[in-house]
């Protein structure tokens, strides 16, 4: 059942949150050993919130827009009360005493906060392979990574554990997993949704957003996270259009463009073909097709990697042991409270992009680095701006490869970074992308489409998306546990 | 531009992380190939671009200047590693 | 060889705002130990910041007072550096576009004044308190309550040549920014640092030499003396043949020296990047001009308009603007109908020693500016002198008694009938016939001692113009 209508039913009272959530918890018992997609889920938690909206008054549930429905909540975003850890053993113990903008929406509501997914370990990676606390599967293939960083958010939602769930995406951390997930994976415009309580990787990339099984779920939940807020400053003041309306109109008169940039060579074979399936059926359903060229997309790897690096280096250096999380015990001065607790708590994706980071910045380096790009970040920026004077939208692949196997990539840190070149464009822009599934391969494995919009133009994303839907049933496609 | 070992110590030096022989041999080779890649963008001409800090043209977000955090938070030691009278303690601090 | 000094200073204030830069916990000074913490201030996990209006006004504010331009778009950067007072081991702080650019400031030294250059100012956050153990072992203690509140850190130009010019830009500064109430400058607590950059270069030669940055300043005193001492090391090292190495050095005001601090300085590199937390701050014309309204009028003008106006001379006009509440308090005076250049004489010499001995404020003086005129006007009348008038300054000093009063309770109004006068001039001459006789002999200081033993005879009520007057006519 959609998120749509559980919540419809649950507002009714055809249907109590409490024995909903009840199913919710035993298909968790059932299949989440196996995927592993949770790091924290607490029953009691789940059926004390269950009992408390279960109270509610049949008018007090009209206003809630995600009355009782449980949403999974990534790693790396701040639950007061809860243990908060982004992966990491460095913030092992550490208790969020504060709730995330997204999570106080989430409340208000009526939402179930329901557990917290596993992630690479601080939002880097695309595999959820460089986690501390345990190794997430691929629901469609337990042998394969769910991708990442927001592996666990993906394979919780599609092995059917929970309706919603939230990530965070840096350089494709929603669209990745969902991609190989087969499930919707939504990343706003940078700026439509407050950041504030999620615990930053890369503060000018950063963006949180939803995880469904199929679109019009993830407007729903978009249409609760999206809207300023005065504890962000990088958050717009943009209205926020009724999503759930957009979504309804037919494609005629859209105009989508096809980068020429993003079918190269590397690009597997089966994930080409569905893609371009995909394309003729919005060709079919009305959409205008035309040839774009964002020539600077073979920079866009390059250029992320020391934006993120970069602002990872300094955001991550308030982890020193003094205020939370682990402190090494054996620290006797002040430099070894330093060196230790930061190399006994970070792992070694964690290393590499903080050293990578830190030698982009230091002195000598910086205008050969970081300012370049920087600068290549605006060309980056004007190949869309162009591309949109022609198109409404961009369709491309969302990963150039289906889900790879667990211990493929991890010793080969670049070839890891290359599987997100599809999607880390559309952060270094700004832009909405959404990720929906086109179809399987042979050997069972999902292949996303990827959708990317103008600046705050979620809605032509949400409307292509479940046209799209309403016409095939790719969606409709669940993994055997 | 190849990075040296002796770059990866300086560099680990100052983001605070320490590294056995082995590992510096690791990373120096990693982060080589990865700073090669990059060097990709010296193809570029980017003479009188300016660089993009903030992809949204958003300015002077301020706050009024109103006290809103009353009481301390008693939960704001919670996570201390250590803590004595109200203090965040550290080992000792020579100047 | 003969060296000349090159001094610039860097002086932090703390801004009076309500709020820290980047959340709503309060500045108020001497609360508990982190009781005025948020999880923002402290850097915790997720937090962002966004930016004090109030803070922002307030740069504006000192940097039209100092003549700066104000930067039509300033950002935020982030300064990059490990230590247990600064939470988010980075300061946020403007690296490349501060708020405030290209001032000056002028400053007199002997009677001359020079034009110091102030090269910015800009917007920063302030870190936490480190408390050291007192026995030299165990713990240290971190202490956030200051961490994240507003300072404005003002930059001048190498301009200063000497160790007083560095005092009076100081002093100058300290007007200014009282003046426009942005700090209450208090070094005490902290609300206002310096550092001072400082390097020799032999007479004559353009080039700078080699500087050193003196760090722990806690009064424009102490600035003075470790500029003469850095001046002096210096000096000693180039003689020597050796090299002065650019390292940050700590004041010790005990010992008068300054010490090395390489500790701090290892591999410094701060890696300023843009803050991608914070948006870009645009100050149009609009919102300068409206700061610019509410400025008033400054030392440099009013010292200008007190020598004008009121005829008086550039060193009385020059004391008197130094503090506000100093100036209004002289021109109440003169509203009283006082002559000014009397008043600038009596609160100059008078007022400002009894308020020094005493340790007091202008603002809690007991003499009000009504009282000084009062007492002007006796000694106008002729009901007191000069002299007695000092007497009855100092009564109105400790009681806050009306000088008519006093005059009145003490007895002490002055003797001007001419009966009385003669009478006591006609004993002392008889008491001192040799004087007498010095005088007519042609000894003319003589003259002198013979009214000073009038006026302690009449216990100094006489009026002196009368005894003058009589003792001469009877000596002729």
């Amino acid at each position: 059942m959609s998120a749509f209508d559980l919540q419809k039913k649950l507002v009714s009272g055809d249907l109590k949150v409490t024995e909903a959530a009840n199913l919710f918890l035993s298909q968790h018992e059932q299949v989440d050993s196996k995927v592993n997609a949770f790091v924290e889920l607490e029953k009691e938690k789940v059926l004390k919130q269950a009992q408390a909206l279960d109270e509610l008054s049949a008018e007090q549930r009209q206003s809630k827009k995600l009355f009782g429905v449980p949403v999974a909540i990534k790693d790396n975003i701040c639950v007061e009360g809860t243990e908060t850890n982004c992966a990491s053993k460095i913030l092992k113990g550490f208790t969020a005493p504060y709730d995330a903008t997204v999570i106080s929406k989430l409340k208000e509501a009526g939402a179930i906060l329901y557990g917290r997914t596993n992630m690479d370990e601080f939002a880097m990676g695309s595999s959820t392979e460089t986690s501390s606390i345990k190794k997430t599967a691929n629901p469609w293939d337990l042998e394969r990574i769910p991708g990442g960083s927001s592996g666990g958010a993906a394979a919780s939602v599609a092995s059917g554990q929970v309706p919603l769930s939230i990530g965070s995406d840096t350089g494709g951390s929603i669209r990745q997993p969902a991609a190989l997930c087969g499930v919707v994976g939504f990343k706003p415009t940078y700026g439509r949704v407050s950041r504030y309580g999620l615990i930053a990787f890369a503060s000018s990339l950063d963006q949180i957003g939803p995880f469904a099984r199929d679109v019009k779920d993830a407007a729903l939940l978009l249409d609760v996270l999206a809207g300023a807020d005065p504890k962000d400053s990088t958050c717009s003041e943009e209205a926020v259009p009724n999503y759930l309306e957009a979504i309804d109109k037919d494609l005629s008169g859209l105009t989508a463009g096809i980068p020429e940039e993003y079918f190269i060579e590397g690009i597997d074979p089966e994930v080409e073909a569905k893609v371009k399936e995909a394309i003729a059926q919005l060709e079919k359903q009305g959409v205008k097709i035309e040839k774009v060229s964002l020539p600077h997309t073979k920079y866009a790897v390059s250029t992320y990697y020391i934006v993120a690096t970069a602002e990872a280096s300094s955001n991550l250096a308030r982890y020193d042991g003094v205020r939370y999380g682990i402190r090494s015990a054996e620290a006797k001065n002040l430099n070894d409270l330093y060196f230790q607790t930061r190399t006994q708590g970070f792992g070694d994706e964690v290393k590499r992009r903080i050293m990578l980071g830190t030698y982009v910045l230091s002195a000598g380096y910086y205008d050969a680095y970081y300012l370049k790009a920087l600068k290549v970040r605006t060309l980056m920026k004007q190949d869309f701006d162009n591309a949109f004077k022609k198109v409404d939208f961009i369709v491309t692949p969302t990963s150039p490869t289906p889900a790879f196997k667990m211990g493929e990539k991890v010793d080969n840190p670049l070839s890891m970074y290359l599987s997100d070149i599809f999607t880390i464009s559309a952060n270094l822009a700004g832009l909405p992308g959404v990720s929906i599934p086109c179809g399987l391969t042979q050997e069972n494995l999902p292949v996303g489409l990827q959708l990317i919009g103008k600046p705050f133009g979620e809605e032509t994303l949400l409307q292509v998306g479940h046209q799209f839907q309403q016409a095939t049933d790719h969606h409709k496609q669940s993994p055997l546990l | 531009m190849s990075i040296s070992k002796e770059d990866v110590e300086k560099v680990a030096k100052l983001a605070r992380l320490q590294f056995s022989g082995e590992e510096v041999e690791t990373f120096t080779s990693q982060m080589t190939d990865i700073l090669k890649y990059i060097e990709q963008l010296n193809e570029l001409d980017t003479e009188g671009v300016e660089p993009t800090a903030h992809v949204l043209p958003i300015q002077n977000v301020l706050r009024e200047d109103k006290v809103t955090n009353g009481k301390p938070s008693k939960t704001i030691f919670v996570n201390a590693p250590k803590e004595e009278e109200h203090q965040f303690k550290v080992p000792q601090v020579i100047e | 060889m003969k060296y000349e000094p090159v001094i610039g200073l860097e002086v932090h204030v703390q801004l009076d705002t309500k709020t820290k830069l980047f959340c709503g916990c309060s500045t108020a000074f001497g609360a508990r130990a982190n009781s005025q913490i948020c999880p923002v201030c402290i850097g915790l996990p997720g937090v962002l910041p966004v930016l004090n209006k109030e803070a922002v006004n307030l740069s504006i504010k000192t940097g039209l007072s100092l003549e700066c331009t104000i930067a039509p778009f300033s950002k935020f950067d982030r300064k990059n550096y490990f230590y247990p007072d600064l939470p988010k081991a980075y300061q946020v702080s403007q690296f490349d576009l501060p708020v405030n650019l290209n001032g000056k400031l002028e400053i007199q030294v002997d009677g001359k004044s020079k034009v110091i250059g102030i090269t910015r100012a800009h917007l920063e956050e302030d870190a936490g308190k480190l408390n050291h153990d007192e026995t030299g072992t165990g713990d240290s203690g971190v202490d956030y309550n200051r961490g994240g509140i507003p300072l404005l850190e003002i930059v001048s130009e190498p301009d200063m040549r000497s160790p007083e010019e560095a005092y009076a830009y100081l002093k100058a500064l300290k007007a200014i920014l009282e003046y426009i109430a942005v700090s209450d400058c208090n070094m005490e607590q902290g609300s206002l640092r310096c550092d001072a950059n400082i390097s020799l270069r032999p007479e004559g030669q353009e080039k700078f030499g080699t500087r050193a940055e003196i760090k722990n300043l806690n009064s424009f005193r102490n600035v003075q003396k470790a500029i003469y001492y850095e001046m002096d090391r210096q000096a000693k090292m180039l003689d020597a043949g050796e090299r002065v190495v650019q390292e940050t050095r700590l004041y010790d005001a005990v010992s008068g020296k300054t010490r090395s601090m390489r500790s701090k300085e290892e591999a410094n590199d701060y890696r300023y990047f843009p803050e991608p937390d914070l948006v870009p701050l645009v100050i149009d014309s609009a919102w300068s001009d409206s700061i610019k309204a509410t400025l008033p009028e400054l030392p440099q003008a009013k010292k200008a308009r007190f020598v004008k106006e009121f005829e008086l001379p550039e060193y009385d006009a020059g004391v008197l603007t130094t503090e506000i509440p100093l100036a209004n308090y002289f021109e109440e005076c003169v509203k009283e109908g006082a002559k000014p250049k009397v008043v600038s004489n009596w609160v100059l010499s008078e007022l400002l020693r009894k308020l020094n001995d005493n340790n007091e404020s202008i603002e809690t003086c007991k003499i009000k500016p009504k009282m000084i005129c009062e007492m002007l006007n006796l000694i106008d009348k002729g009901t007191i002198s000069g002299k007695i008038a000092k007497t009855v300054f100092k009564e109105m000093f400790e009681s806050g008694g009306s000088p008519e009063k006093i005059v009145q309770e003490k007895g002490l109004v002055q003797i001007a009938d001419t009966g009385e006068i003669d009478q006591i001039i006609e004993q002392v001459l008889s008491d001192n016939t040799k004087s007498v006789e010095d005088f007519r002999g042609g000894k003319k200081n003589a003259f002198g001692f013979l009214v000073g033993q009038v006026m302690k005879a009449s216990r100094g009520k006489a009026n002196p113009q009368m005894v003058n007057q009589i003792l001469g006519e009877k000596l002729k």
